[in-house]
């Protein structure tokens, strides 16, 4: 059987490559981290993987607005070997049937340069702003997973409890049809949930005000997934604030399940 | 010409900053109506007036959630607009972006300056709103501020604010055969911050024959040169002499006169060494006070590297940048450390005074709640943009940081105890390596940062010393390094922080007896810097290298590829001088010797006079329940979880004791728990111990207490007593005696204690000190006004657990528990937060038993490990009613406890016990299960006090049993929680 072969993007801010690749690899994938310099050189080829991993941070600082200036390097910065852009290689990456997963500044940067909903290909139709609070917030968030949603990673989960870690996270959209859309494809793959597992608005359940308590959105094929929590946050089970509670410690953390989603799904291909 | 662009929010989305500057504004300006409405813009002036409508859109604007205007201005409403701006020369990080962008875009390289605006709606006049602008939206000394009518302003003029400098660099050479009094004010008019006999010790070395000849032979004269002069001054400053911590000290107390050669040395060193040697080969240090952060073993693969630095001045004059600036800083110190080590958690603690603070301030002095702010959001982001969890901190006020905030920001690391085949704790320099600058550029950023620092603060401290740190220019340049240094380019790393290139270079000089740089080559942010100004500045986000000439291509070629900027600036010799050159000709030619060991250390005298105490008995409270509340509400005791929130304590993913636990992830956790490799489930364990009221009774308690508060928390959370190591952090007032400071030799007698204190702790719990810093001058003077800090010190242990899962959190894990307190109850009160609560001071503050408190460590610690114990907490700030109620309302279960049963001095009443801040003192919950297990191991030091219990309530009951307090823990938790719930 070959392996699965992951690819995790880091540089000029990302910040949770390690615990990405990390994730990968207990996932069962081979994971190589390259540094963005090092794509745009070729010494990593996006499309020599299977799975395209852009993990959280705060890329160029967020200084424009969250990924921002990413969404303007992937349109128009060049690989050096083949001359085309990091967008046009992802595209390729697309067509070939692989798994693209962004968290955090991960799934902004899918938004914001239109790879996200993905329909069409390359237009910015939802974006991720300021939560309503106006602060970064560190919280552990009760996801609800849509069982209609065509998304690889969630495949089988009913629920997931991970970390947000994010100043610019409220989804909205750009008109009330893409909202309409993007929900009846059941492209909404997981919520901010309340304790009965209902989708919410409250604050702190939800905790950026985001329109429909969006977390986060995969693609109409279900391959491409972005969310603002962060699955690789909980691999371990020590990582779950409570953890000191459990009269049983789980063998590993519920975030594990989203690579664990994508590494058998692509093993079925590869 | 220039192009102004404007962004916002589309109309109908909630403007979430907006509203928080209004919340800002009607806090701050309580007695104006309070605005109708504020709306934040996005302002980029674009220095081009050839880049077209559609590119800038795809740059600045996200057509989703923004609109975008140029020239004219975005939202036309009745008001008033405001445009804040950096001044020229100020790090604008958004700028920076902005041009990377824009050349991505264009191709080509085009300035960007950013700019916030405001849209104020509301009734105000002109002087009104630069009132706000002033106070809430910006500071004088780091921005500008253009204020507009609307709607009559339609187009707001573009603002490129450029350093323009007619100024020549210059070297100027200057005579030192002055007489007295013209030596000190030119030092005063250089912010050298050198006395008067520093001065003459410098002009006699130029006047001794040697160094004429040596100086002709390489074109300088009899004078001294700018550069020089500068650099000497930096090199002896107290920032990075510590010259009041290795002065030759006569200490008197009770009529008898010690001498004390080196507090350092004798103290701080002395224990260390003697803790290494006692423990032979169960010793855990690796390198200790040689290098820019202390090195211990982790396992048997790698080594831990921990730093905490102060950066207080630079705070209290702005404290967003100064703080920010604080933190990037100490990354770069376990990142400049041996070989270099990758970051793995940082810890901070701010003193400030409240910022509910009311009434007039001093001159130049901001409000405590802006300081307090400030601080927050900057080291919000440079801890959040690094990608590094703060994982552990505190928050302590006292009205005297009115004076200066003290802003200790910490930070971890691990680097493999072998790189290449080589200890990684060790640096190599040779004669004939490449000195090598890597990361940003200089500019005149922080010149005078460690001179400034060496002298109290006031009026007219200068306002060149404000840097602003810039983390992502930073993440760069430690990606880069670390692959840099895993395939071996360097040999020598150390960072940039006070006093630039001449402390960096400087110190790295003397490991091979010698350097040479080039002046010309550094690059610049702007011209029109003279070489001395080069030579310090503390322009941020660098670091310098010793690269072996072999390695600089490759070296040069992998910075390139990783878009950081680095340049060969000049290479070490061996010719024992630290020697500068400019445009081909020598601008500084100093001794390494002289440099290094010329200055004489200080004499200073010390006298102890114990503090007049205050012995009135200690009153009972009306209302226990009442007073529990008031307690819980308190600034030194309430959550802090407002800011623990917006700091990132779980990236890297490794977090497995966080700040916030418990049932509702909100109780304060003793300890920071962090796996640093995701492979292992061995941990690091990070606690901190902070009490400077103490102080006020005795220095000396408040350092062996601060030291127990900090071992004690790292026990609680699991932490391994045979496996620690701690750094202090002392933060004081000005302890040298002077006109303006007639009590010097009090406050040098506390520093002498307080060192002694730690020196005897740390002995008696075999725990070595392997850093620290000293920041000595925490004083503020304006007009009539003098404000001085109380001696403070900071202790930050560190260490490790074998097994993550046995760590143990604070919070009451079930119904049916037991109950223990750990230790004696003493009749302790003295500067306690309950008399601290009536404004009093007490007589007895609290002793340290180290042998017992050990013991009752080592015992605990093994008995978690066989899992024994549920849940620990210290008992400290608010004693054991404090620690009973945190402990209940994070675990979500109620408590009923007998004060009867708590081992007490005999006499002591109920309140006294409740509220005793008697140390070594530890609650623990065991399950009922384990009770004969526990009992056995921890023996007679065990007081069983009561039980947990399925109602939501604590119960207290008095030593003659009845029932003192009996509170709902939801109330209590609610009292907890209201006071910082901004």
């Amino acid at each position: 059987m070959a392996s699965v072969k992951a690819l995790v993007i880091t540089g000029y801010g990302t910040n949770c490559e390690t615990e990405m690749a990390h994730a990968c690899r207990m996932a069962g994938a081979l994971a190589d981290i390259a540094h963005i310099s090092e794509v745009l050189s070729g010494a990593f080829a996006i499309n020599d993987y299977h799975f395209l991993n852009l993990p959280g941070g705060f890329l160029d600082g967020d200084d424009l607005g969250s990924a921002q200036v990413e969404s303007v390097r992937l349109r128009h910065a060049r690989v050096k070997t083949t001359g085309k852009t990091l967008f046009e290689e992802i595209e390729v990456f697309i067509n070939r049937g692989m798994l693209i997963l962004g968290v955090c500044n991960g799934f902004q940067a899918l938004v914001k340069s239109g790879i996200l909903p993905g329909n069409p290909l390359g237009r910015r139709r939802v974006s991720l702003t300021f939560n309503d609070s106006a602060r970064f917030e560190d919280r552990w968030v009760l996801l609800k997973v849509n069982p209609n949603s065509p998304c690889v990673f969630t495949k089988g989960m009913e629920s997931l409890l991970v970390p947000v870690r994010h100043g610019e996270g409220k989804f909205v959209a750009d008109t009330q049809a893409t909202l309409d859309e993007i929900t009846d494809k059941g492209l909404v793959a997981v919520q901010y949930a309340d304790k009965a597992l209902q989708p919410t608005m409250e604050y702190p359940d939800n905790p950026n005000g985001s329109v429909s308590a969006i977390a986060g959105i995969c693609d109409g094929t279900g391959r491409i997934f972005g969310l603002m929590p962060h699955p690789e946050a909980y691999l371990h089970p020590t990582n779950h604030p409570a953890w000191t509670r459990q009269p049983r410690l789980p063998k590993q953390g519920e975030g594990l399940a989203v690579f664990e989603n994508a590494v058998a799904f692509l093993r079925g291909i590869v | 010409m220039a192009i102004r662009v404007e962004v916002g929010l589309k109309e109908h989305l909630f403007d979430a900053r907006g509203a928080r500057v209004t919340r800002q504004i009607r806090h701050a300006f309580s007695r104006l109506t309070p605005p109708d409405k504020i709306s934040c813009f996005d302002v980029y002036h674009v220095d081009s007036d050839d880049v077209s409508p559609a590119l800038l859109q795809e740059a600045f604007c996200d057509p989703v959630i923004q609109d975008m205007a140029t020239d004219e201005v975005l939202r036309a409403r009745c008001g008033w607009y405001v445009e804040v701006g950096f001044r020229p020369g100020v790090t604008d990080n958004v700028g920076h972006s902005a041009r990377y962008a824009l050349g991505l875009l264009t191709g080509r390289t085009i300035d960007v300056y950013s700019a916030r605006g405001y849209l104020i709606e509301g009734g105000y006049d002109e002087a009104q709103v630069r009132a706000m602008a002033s106070e809430c939206l910006a500071n004088a000394l780091i921005h500008t501020i253009r204020i507009y009518p609307m709607p009559a302003c339609r187009r707001i003029e573009p603002l490129i604010p450029l350093v323009t400098s007619s100024h020549e660099p210059v070297v100027e050479e200057l005579s030192l055969n002055l007489p007295d009094e013209d030596l000190v004010r030119l030092s005063q008019e250089r912010t050298l911050a050198l006395n008067l006999s520093e001065m003459k010790t410098i002009a006699a070395h130029l006047n001794d024959p040697a160094t004429i000849g040596q100086r002709l032979a390489v074109g300088l004269s009899g004078k001294i040169t700018d550069v020089e002069l500068e650099c000497l001054a930096q090199t002896w400053s107290e920032h990075c002499k510590h010259k009041i911590f290795s002065a030759e000290i006569d200490y008197e107390e009770d009529g008898r006169t010690e001498h004390i050669s080196s507090l350092f040395s004798t103290y701080i060193k002395g224990a260390t060494a003697a803790i290494r040697k006692k423990r032979g080969n169960r010793d855990i240090c690796v390198s200790v006070f040689t290098d820019n952060a202390g090195v211990i073993r982790f396992d048997d693969e790698y080594n831990l590297v921990f730093k905490v630095e102060t950066h207080n001045s630079p705070s209290a004059l702005d404290p967003y940048g100064g703080a920010l600036t604080g933190i990037v800083g100490v990354n770069r110190d376990p990142f400049g450390t041996g070989l270099g080590a990758k970051l793995i958690f940082n810890t901070d603690v701010f003193c400030f005074a409240s910022p509910f603070h009311e009434g007039p301030l001093p001159p130049k002095i901001l409000h405590p709640l802006r300081v307090f702010e400030g601080v927050r959001e900057g080291v919000e982001h440079g801890g959040n943009k690094s990608g590094i969890p703060t994982v552990n901190g505190c928050i302590v006020f006292d009205e005297r940081y009115l004076g200066k905030p003290l802003v200790y920001c910490g930070t971890a690391g691990i680097m493999p105890r072998t790189i290449g085949g080589k200890p990684s704790h060790l640096k190599e320099i040779a004669p004939g390596d490449l000195i090598v600058m890597s990361g940003g550029r200089i500019g005149k950023d922080g010149i005078h940062g460690a001179t400034f620092s060496s002298e109290e603060f006031h009026e007219e401290s200068p306002t060149s010393a404000v840097q602003i740190g810039d983390p992502i220019t930073q993440k760069k340049l430690t990606d880069f390094l670390l692959v840099a240094r895993d395939r071996g380019l360097y040999r020598a790393i150390t960072d940039n922080g006070a006093g630039g290139l001449s402390s960096s270079v400087g110190e790295m000089a003397t490991a091979c007896g010698g350097c040479r740089i080039d002046l010309d080559r550094p690059p610049l942010k702007y011209h029109g810097l003279s070489p001395w100004e080069i030579l310090l500045s503390e322009a941020q986000e660098r670091m310098t290298l010793g690269v072996a000439p072999g390695h600089i291509d490759a070296f040069l070629a992998l910075s390139e590829a990783m878009g950081v900027e680095s340049t060969v600036v000049g290479e070490f010799t061996d010719t024992g001088f630290f020697h500068c050159t400019y445009q081909g000709r020598t601008v500084a030619y100093l001794s390494l010797d002289f440099l290094h060991n010329g200055l004489p250390p200080m004499r200073l005298a010390a006298r102890w006079t114990p503090p007049a105490v205050d012995p009135a008995p200690v009153p009972e409270p009306a209302d226990h329940g009442a007073k529990l509340k008031e307690m819980l509400a308190r600034l030194n005791i309430c959550s802090k979880e407002y800011v623990v929130r917006q700091y990132d304590h779980e990236v890297q993913a490794g977090s497995a004791v966080k700040p916030l636990v418990g049932v509702a992830m909100d109780g304060p956790s003793d300890a920071g728990v962090v796996r640093p490799r995701l492979d292992s489930e061995e941990a690091v364990v990070v606690a901190n111990g902070i009490i400077p009221r103490y102080s006020d009774l005795d220095a000396y308690a408040m350092a062996a207490c601060g030291l127990d508060e900090a071992l004690r928390n790292y026990v609680c959370a699991g932490g391994d007593p045979d496996h620690w190591a701690f750094l202090d952090n002392f933060c004081w007032c000005d302890p040298v005696a002077g006109p303006r400071n007639p009590d010097g030799e009090y406050k040098l007698a506390q520093l002498v204690r307080a060192n002694r204190a730690l020196y005897e702790h740390a002995l008696a719990y075999s725990c070595p000190m392997i850093s620290g810093k000293d920041s000595m001058k925490n004083d503020y003077i304006g007009g009539d006004v003098k404000i001085s800090i109380p001696p403070t010190i900071l202790i930050s242990v560190i260490g490790k657990m074998e097994d993550v899962k046995k760590a143990v959190t604070m919070d009451i894990k079930r119904p049916d528990s037991l109950i223990y307190l750990l230790g004696v109850t003493r009749g302790e009160l003295g500067c306690s937060e309950y008399l601290a609560s009536l404004g009093r001071k007490g007589a007895r503050v609290p002793g340290v038993d180290a042998k017992a408190s050990l013991k009752r460590y080592k015992a605990l610690h093994r008995a978690m490990r066989r899992g024994l114990v549920l849940a620990a907490h210290d008992c400290s700030d608010g004693g054991l009613a404090v620690c009973l109620a945190e402990m209940a309302f994070a675990g979500g279960f109620g408590l009923s406890v007998d004060l009867a049963q708590v081992q007490a001095e005999p006499g002591m009443s109920d309140t006294e016990i409740l509220y005793s801040e008697s140390t070594g003192r530890i609650m623990v919950e065991v399950a009922p299960g384990k009770k004969a297990a526990f009992e056995k191991a921890l023996g007679k030091d065990a007081s069983l006090i009561g039980t947990s219990t399925p109602e939501e309530t604590l119960v207290i009951r008095s030593v003659n049993g009845a029932t003192l307090l009996s509170e709902d823990i939801a109330a209590l938790k609610t009292a907890w929680k209201a006071t910082l719930d901004f």
